[in-house]
């Protein structure tokens, strides 16, 4: 039995499926969006649609590249191509230039590439690496410092350096992670609390936030009141902690944040409604998501994106161009589409036999996922304006590469995890 | 992985997969579905809706000369968020002849959303406006160089004559009532604001088109949406044909130079008015464009008053011309009859003295004919006092009723509403409410409202009233609604009055011995026998008014007319030769006592009268 064969016969095909789906109607978009009524061929290199496809060609090789490299490899090498990532990360700010206050990208010739997006496959596979040992058993929160710090410098640097909040805030999927290794749930919880308590007080006040960390807190401690005697004290103790963390945004949010920042959280919260000021994008990207109406404009019929009503609306707008052009149905094909991708995505993960595949799997699923949640909430008004790209559908090298990076590895390993065991 | 403890927070994981997409499918749904202000959101966005001004509706007098076209002109616009940092301001102020001062202080002014409420940075303002082809000739060429200028033509009046200013109107920038009676306009446009340009505004106008270009976010043009498919072209106003003599107007407006007053010119038989003169007036090119409303202001503040239209605005008492009306209600109604007679004590009549010198007693041929005053004030009281008095006056007050009734029929005390005349006063015939009021039910009797009996008094017409009033009496006891368009419907507007037809002849007759024996005999007109009637009326602003009403020829009449001039002294004198010229030049098509004529219209009786 050759191995090549076993491969194509063990590869997860749905997946492959949606990916090519998701990639080619993406693409088409990509055409649509930068398309500006002058019939010029999808294949054209000059514009961006021929570019992408030129991208995804070249991710499509990639691809079968990592399909016939061992498994193990991965495994092997993490933490040196980790080593090898944070050392680029580094360097990247001194050789990047200015791109819209982000100092992300790398210029080699005519290919410009951004290295944050292929960071989040390396900390994958390190943090694969390092919680999948055979030692490593989760038993409390000592046993997260160092998972913590491998995804925290990565992000740290982007953030910092790079001035890519966007791409670091996709760091954070990890914790979606840990949660499943075992991570207490009030970390998840406790952490959606406080995004939903910084939201009242900042378009409120910070009374509304104080009512409704009082309702909470109090059925908690009615819940456990009988269960330990001390546990009421850790609940107040998380109350009072609340409630210093809602003056500190109401301290933060008048006082500390530039006024820029504070701009685009006010447009996020329908604070400031000035469709020709700060909150354009947003108001702009709904008025042609809701122009699709029912059916859409049909393909490269679309006026809002096209001319040029959207920013980014080829990049991280992508999903404007599908609204106006496709319309719900369109649109909410596309979500359930990547609905079932991520869920397959998840299931693949469970069905792995070894830590190391899992874990790796799980960070695939929840990059994507939140990629997905940050880029649609954000297109959608429903998150603040951070860029960050859509899988598949953004126009750009560095992201379609990082992808399919991530998922051919999930795809290899999936295929080999039977045989991993032998 | 066997024994997992956790194994069910793959649910949890997936679980919050499923709410947020299912979340954001239900926004998707709201925002494409549910909300629909995003369509037209979307429609304003991307598609600039252009309008294309249609060119307005050309005027032509009834003969086809051209009289009110159009000429273009030009407004620069800029959209200041176009224009950018390196907009060449220097070059541009140069091109334009401007210097920068200017130019900052007018993007100053555009700027200032007090003044400019519908600025914006994202749309076209109007930098500089009403310049002409030469103006913009320079900057045409070179419109390339200058990011987010525009040229925007439009169209200005323009005239052929310097004639008849009132009846044409003028055309201005409508105001916030025509916005909110008519959607057809938005602010800037022009309309019709008097004359025939306001009563025909909506078929001068056009239809304006639209053309749907496409712009992106920063305001750039993309070109038409659809290839223009949805485009409209602009439609032109429809030309309009006046029943305006040009050559006849010209002549009125010569004549009338140099005094006060107005000249109504009527075809009898169709109604059409063949000239409208009111006098002091202007020149048409006064109110048009830029100059308009300094024009219309120094207009306003002339105290000879040139904006009214003395021929259909001003009302006076008729005077002597009332008397054939008084002539054919007093047969009608009976009172008299056509030989009745009575007896003239000349200056010694009361309660009316005559003011003339004529033999008595008079008939009523002889008493049109010599405007014998006692006549008429003896015809008016019969004719109420048929019947006596009755209990409380109630039979006189009938008779009254009658006889204004009949004087109403003719036209009078009433505006022509079916009329395409846009400015009219109504007038007054007296009701009997109104001497009740001032005399008490049973406190008036026809020695009361005598000097209605010859036109003084209670009794107020306009000229073009008695311009009809000639033309009923021309036509035996009908009149077309007088009107200005030469479409106006002629059959569907005959008016005919309730004075039995046979009465007519006997009024005719006394109208022609006027011009062949009485007041007007010094102004016959060579071998055309016409009909008229003097007046000289009394009024508190001074020497009297000179009326003159009539028309001809006697048979077969081409022609009716009224002409007032204020304060001139006697009909005879001043209102007769005026009629006597403009119906010999309309009958004649020329005019052989150019003597005449040139002392008409060389005579200034009023200092004040400007030339605009």
């Amino acid at each position: 039995m050759s191995r090549n064969g076993s491969i194509l016969k063990n590869l997860d095909w749905t997946t492959i499926l949606i990916f090519l789906g998701l990639t080619f109607f993406g693409w088409l978009n990509i055409y649509g969006a930068s398309y500006n009524f002058e019939q010029s061929s999808i294949f054209d290199f000059f514009n961006r649609a021929g570019k992408q496809f030129v991208w995804i060609i070249s991710a499509l090789f990639l691809g079968g590249i990592i399909l016939l490299i061992d498994a193990k490899t991965y495994d092997l090498f993490a933490y040196i191509l980790y080593a090898i990532m944070i050392v680029v990360l580094l360097i990247t700010p001194l050789l990047a230039h200015n791109v819209k206050g982000s100092y992300s990208w790398i210029t080699i010739g005519p290919i410009s590439l951004q290295p944050a997006e292929f960071a989040k496959c390396i900390t994958a596979l390190a943090l694969a690496k390092y919680m999948g040992r055979y030692e490593y058993h989760y038993r409390g929160w000592k046993d997260l410092y160092i998972p913590m710090a491998i995804i925290g410098l990565p992000m740290a640097i982007i953030m910092l350096l790079q001035r890519e909040t966007g791409t670091a805030l996709v760091f954070a999927a990890f914790l979606l992670v840990f949660y499943r290794q075992g991570m207490s749930g009030l970390v998840l919880w406790g952490g959606i609390l406080a995004a939903i308590i910084f939201v009242i007080v900042v378009r409120f006040s910070i009374w509304p936030a104080i009512i409704l960390l009082t309702i909470c807190f109090g059925l908690l401690a009615w819940r456990t009141w009988k269960i330990k005697r001390y546990y009421k004290w850790l609940v107040l103790l998380a109350f009072i902690v609340y409630i210093g963390f809602s003056a500190a945004c109401d301290v933060v949010f008048t006082k500390v944040l530039q006024p820029h920042q504070r701009v685009r959280i006010e447009v996020l919260l329908g604070m400031k409604d000035d469709p020709s000021g700060a909150g354009y994008n947003v108001a702009q990207s709904m008025i042609a998501i809701g122009s699709g109406r029912f059916f859409g404009k049909g393909y490269l019929q679309g006026t809002q994106t096209k001319l040029h009503f959207v920013p980014e609306q080829d990049t991280d707008f992508i999903f404007c161009t599908v609204g106006e052009e496709w319309g719900f149905v369109g649109s909410a094909g596309v979500l359930i589409l990547y609905l079932i991708f991520i869920l397959r995505l998840i299931a693949i993960a469970e069905r792995q036999r070894d830590n190391f595949s899992q874990i790796y799997c799980y960070s695939v699923a929840s990059i994507f996922m939140t990629h997905l949640i940050i880029n649609v909430g954000m297109v959608l008004g429903l998150l603040p304006v951070i860029g960050i790209p859509l899988p598949f559908f953004s126009y750009g090298g560095s992201s379609m590469i990082g992808f399919s990076l991530l998922l051919f590895i999930l795809l290899k390993l999936d295929a080999t995890r039977v045989e991993k065991l032998h | 992985m066997i024994n997992d403890k956790y194994y069910n927070r793959r649910y949890v994981i997936s679980g919050i997969a499923v709410v947020i997409v299912l979340v954001y499918i239900i926004k998707l749904f709201i925002v494409q579905i549910i909300d629909q202000s995003t369509k037209e959101q979307a429609d304003n966005n991307a598609l600039v809706r252009q309008t294309i001004y249609p060119s307005r509706g050309l005027i032509y007098d009834r003969n086809g000369e051209l009289l009110v076209f159009n000429q273009p002109i030009y407004d620069i616009t800029l959209v200041l968020r176009e224009m950018g940092k390196d907009f060449d301001t220097l070059a541009f102020c140069d091109i334009l002849d401007i210097n920068q001062e200017d130019f900052n202080n007018r993007i100053k002014e555009i700027s200032n959303k007090r003044k400019n409420r519908g600025f914006s940075r994202y749309t076209p303002q109007v930098f500089m406006s009403q310049l002409t082809k030469a103006d913009v000739a320079p900057l045409q060429e070179s419109l390339y160089r200058f990011p987010g200028v525009a040229l925007r033509k439009r169209t200005l009046r323009d005239y052929t004559y310097k004639a008849a200013a009132q009846a044409l109107g003028s055309v201005g920038e409508v105001n916030q009532k025509d916005l909110d009676r008519d959607k057809y306009y938005v602010l800037g446009d022009y309309s019709g604001r008097d004359g025939i340009e306001k009563t025909y505004e909506s078929i001068l106008r056009g239809i304006k088109g639209e053309e749907i270009l496409m712009r992106d976010s920063r305001g750039r043009l993309q070109g038409h949406y659809k290839d223009g498919k949805f485009d409209t072209p602009a439609q032109a106003g429809t030309d309009l044909t006046l029943t305006i003599d040009i050559q006849l107007q010209l002549l009125a407006e010569q004549l009338l130079t140099g005094k006060i007053g107005s000249v109504v010119a009527i075809e009898p038989s169709t109604g059409e008015i063949l000239a409208m003169a009111s006098s002091p007036t202007w020149n048409p090119q006064l109110l048009v464009g830029k100059v308009r409303s300094a024009n219309y202001n120094m207009l306003l503040q002339d105290n000879t008053k040139p904006l009214l239209n003395r021929a259909t605005q001003a009302t006076y008492s008729p005077g002597s011309t009332f008397k054939v009306l008084q002539s054919l209600v007093c047969l009608q109604e009976g009172g008299i009859t056509p030989n009745t007679k009575y007896s003239c004590n000349g200056p010694r009549s009361t309660p009316i003295k005559c003011t003339h010198n004529h033999g008595s007693p008079v008939s009523l041929e002889e008493a049109i004919e010599q405007s014998c005053n006692p006549y008429f004030w003896c015809a008016f009281r019969d004719m109420l006092q048929k019947d006596g008095y009755g209990d409380k006056n109630e039979i006189f007050r009938k008779r009254y009723q009658l006889w204004r009734d009949d004087i109403l029929q003719f036209g009078l005390g009433q505006r022509f509403n079916e009329s395409d005349i846009a400015e009219q006063s109504s007038g007054s015939i007296p009701t009997i409410a109104y001497y009740d009021r001032y005399y008490g039910k049973t406190g008036w009797k026809a020695i009361t409202i005598r000097s209605l009996s010859i036109g003084q008094g209670e009794v107020l017409v306009t000229p073009l009233q008695l311009a009809n009033e000639a033309a009923i009496i021309a036509n035996s006891g009908y009149y077309i609604t007088p009107h200005l368009n030469k479409d106006f419907p002629v059959e569907s507007n005959k008016n005919t009055t309730s004075i039995n037809p046979k009465y007519f002849p006997i009024v005719q007759d006394g109208m022609n011995r006027v011009m062949t024996h009485g007041t007007g005999r010094w102004y016959q007109i060579d071998s055309i026998q016409s009909c008229g009637k003097t007046g000289t009326v009394q009024n508190p602003h001074g020497k009297d008014h000179a009326i003159f009403i009539g028309f001809a020829p006697k048979e077969n009449p081409q022609i009716a007319i009224a002409v007032v001039v204020e304060n001139a002294g006697f009909g005879a004198t001043w209102a007769a030769p005026v009629a006597s010229l403009i119906m010999e030049q309309y009958l004649t098509d020329t005019i052989k006592r150019t003597w005449l004529r040139d002392r008409i219209a060389n005579s200034i009786l009023n200092e004040d009268v400007k030339e605009w």
